[in-house]
């Protein structure tokens, strides 16, 4: 078991190094930040004392080393925007990221599973048919579309919600959070739908599907053989060898909220990481684009460890290693 | 002298289809007594397990009982429903299916299935439950019972795992069992093991047993008595030793004779000419004519004389006239 987690770790460290690698690479291509930095009076001198002082005159695997042995020490840089230190402005917006995110993943696990074993165990009923043809929009519209369709539906007719930001936040030791202000949690409830849906229809359609399969088990015939009530059979039986393969995929779709909250913080004008990373693109802000793709590469990474692990946690069959098997 | 436990009248399940209605089992009648143990035999679809599946209520719809009585301990279930029927199952009627790799969840201990099973019949305790588990598996000759109860079931034998399926099916003390080809996915050394402790428990406990196999070798070891089906009907009915050695109904006689024997030597094995009808293609008059050395006119129009108990042991107009040998 430690020998396996070692394992993993160093070939999750070796996947990071790959991922900036190729992202660091490709900033190259984006643009050069020196044309935002200066203003329209500049002379070719000042360009080149910026391009040295901010090393970009070096070659880049160079400029990669450099900003690996920065990271390790947690020290990201300075952004060519704000002029202030990376790490300061990843801690004051990873907040309304990871909030939403959490509130969407939330949502998305509990309300695609209820309804995936709804409508596995009703399947010929009329409202499991109504879930699943309604979720055929969820999975085919893109975010931004709902988003807006939202905003248009609950903000500009209904006028019942906020259309964009996060309302009123309140800051414990560092961190702010929407949940404690009336107006933050109603600011949550459009982005997290928004953000949440497609997740949401994604994990319910595979419960469904992974739960038919397993329901047509002999150990399920088997069960109810036994007498065991309806509940037992669908929740305690069915629904927990559902969840070893459900496991994997909302894992990483927990990774891709995270991701994904780029399209719906723009609709949405959250002040996430998300925001941050596309108003860095335009402005060519390297050390901010850089420290947030490994951020979300460090993020993806943990999530699949975590994953892995919980297989070992669910199904006993994989800790053979534990009693010796007769 | 107490009435059967089990008791099949004019028992028929119909499938209905876009061509028409099915009848997997068509107008059969036996009875099993405490203690006895009817072997049921017959091809691939001949209606063996459907109306195993029925007794226990376990029909796959579309499937459903269309006709007849089904009584145990004098009782009428065959129009029982859900809440009703869960009840029967496991406390009444216990079951043992085909394939003990598939038969228990893999991710449960195989105590908790053996206490769910009980707390969900018996009004004990769970602490009195959980002794109970451990001496239903040492009943079965589950070797240091006390610790394999916390075992999980990929850590047991294949024939280890069908005494746990045993100890489940007998740990609500159900009065009828129903082993659904117990012994044909076990190793034969393993198979007579299975089936001298079936024999034993349920002589022990006075519990009837459905044994359906198409195996006459574990007919002719554990049966008492001998339903013989074909094509969803009975053919045959009789003490074990009367229907193996001395068959009245040609069918049964063709059976016999294609079963390897050791004692008949290197002789060629002898065949039944063509195949069991389909379901849909029941030829008019005795379901076997078309097959039948014996056949005369009657056969093509009349389907051969019902079995009732006391009077006629085949379902044939000419029965074969063989005594029995001593």
């Amino acid at each position: 078991m430690l020998a396996y987690v070692i394992q993993r770790v160093f070939q999750s460290a070796i996947v990071l190094l790959v991922v900036g690698l190729v992202a660091f690479s490709m900033f190259r291509f984006v643009g050069d930040p020196i044309d935002n930095m200066l203003g329209q009076e500049r002379t070719q001198e000042d360009i080149e004392r910026l391009r040295t002082t901010l090393g970009l005159d070096q070659p880049f695997p160079v400029q990669y080393y450099k900003f690996l042995s920065g990271a390790a020490q947690g020290n990201f840089g300075v952004s060519y925007r704000q002029g202030r230190p990376v790490s300061d402005i990843l801690m004051e917006r990873a907040p309304a990221t990871l909030e939403l995110a959490a509130v969407s993943g939330f949502l998305a696990i509990s309300i695609g599973i209820a309804l995936g074993v709804f409508t596995a165990i009703r399947r010929n009923g009329f409202a499991a048919n109504a879930i699943m043809s309604v979720s055929l929009i969820g999975v085919s519209l893109p975010t931004f579309l709902i988003g807006i369709l939202l905003i248009y539906l609950f903000s500009v007719e209904l006028g019942w919600l906020p259309s964009f930001g996060r309302g009123e936040t309140v800051d414990i030791g560092g961190w702010s959070t929407g949940f404690l202000t009336s107006s933050g949690l109603q600011a949550l409830i459009l982005p997290s739908i928004t953000l949440g849906l497609y997740q949401m229809t994604l994990i319910m359609r595979l419960v469904r599907s992974e739960m038919l399969e397993v329901l047509r088990q002999d150990y399920i015939r088997f069960a109810r053989a036994r007498g065991l009530k309806e509940r037992a059979v669908n929740f305690r039986h069915a629904l927990k060898n559902t969840l070893v393969p459900v496991i994997t995929v909302t894992g990483l779709q927990l990774g891709s909220i995270i991701a994904f909250a780029i399209i719906t913080e723009t609709v949405f004008q959250w002040p996430g990481v998300g925001l941050l990373f596309i108003n860095a693109i335009q402005f060519v802000d390297i050390p901010v684009m850089a420290a947030y793709l490994m951020l979300i590469s460090v993020m993806f990474v943990g999530i699949n460890l975590i994953v892995d692990l919980l297989y070992f946690a669910i199904d006993p069959r994989l800790r053979a290693d534990r009693t010796a098997a007769h | 002298m107490a009435g059967p436990v089990l008791s099949i009248r004019d028992l028929t399940v119909e499938i209905p289809t876009r061509y028409g209605i099915l009848r997997p089992v068509n107008g059969v009648s036996y009875d099993i007594a405490a203690g006895e143990i009817l072997g049921v035999v017959g091809e691939s679809g001949a209606g063996k397990s459907m109306a195993g599946n029925a007794v226990i209520g376990l029909l796959s719809p579309p499937a459903h009982i269309a006709g007849g009585e089904i009584l145990v301990n004098g009782t009428r279930i065959d129009s029982l429903q859900g809440e009703a029927m869960r009840r029967l199952r496991g406390k009444e009627i216990g079951m043992v299916f085909q394939d003990p790799l598939t038969s228990l969840n893999p991710l449960l201990r195989i105590g908790d299935q053996l206490t769910e099973t009980m707390l969900a019949h018996l009004d004990i305790s769970r602490s009195e439950a959980e002794k109970r588990a451990v001496a239903a598996l040492e009943e079965v000759g589950i070797p240091g019972a006390a610790e394999r109860v916390d075992s999980f079931p990929h850590e047991f034998s294949g024939g280890m795992r069908q005494r746990v399926v045993i100890a489940l099916a007998l740990c609500a003390e159900p009065s009828l069992i129903i082993a659904d080809e117990p012994t044909t996915a076990l190793d034969v050394s393993v198979q007579a093991q299975i089936i001298s402790l079936l024999k034993r428990l349920c002589r022990d406990r006075g519990t009837a047993v459905m044994l359906i196999t198409h195996d006459m070798g574990v007919i002719a070891e554990a049966a008492d008595r001998v339903a013989v089906m074909y094509a969803g009907q009975l053919a045959e009915l009789g003490p074990v030793r009367d229907v193996l050695t001395a068959p009245h109904h040609p069918y049964t006689h063709g059976l016999m004779g294609s079963t390897p024997l050791a004692s008949r030597g290197r002789d060629r094995l002898h065949q039944i000419p063509g195949a069991m009808p389909r379901l849909d293609a029941l030829p008019d008059g005795c379901a076997f004519h078309p097959r039948c050395p014996y056949g005369q006119d009657r056969c093509k129009s009349d389907p051969g004389p019902r079995i009732t108990d006391g009077d006629g042991r085949a379902a044939c107009w000419f029965p074969l006239k063989q005594e029995a040998v001593a």
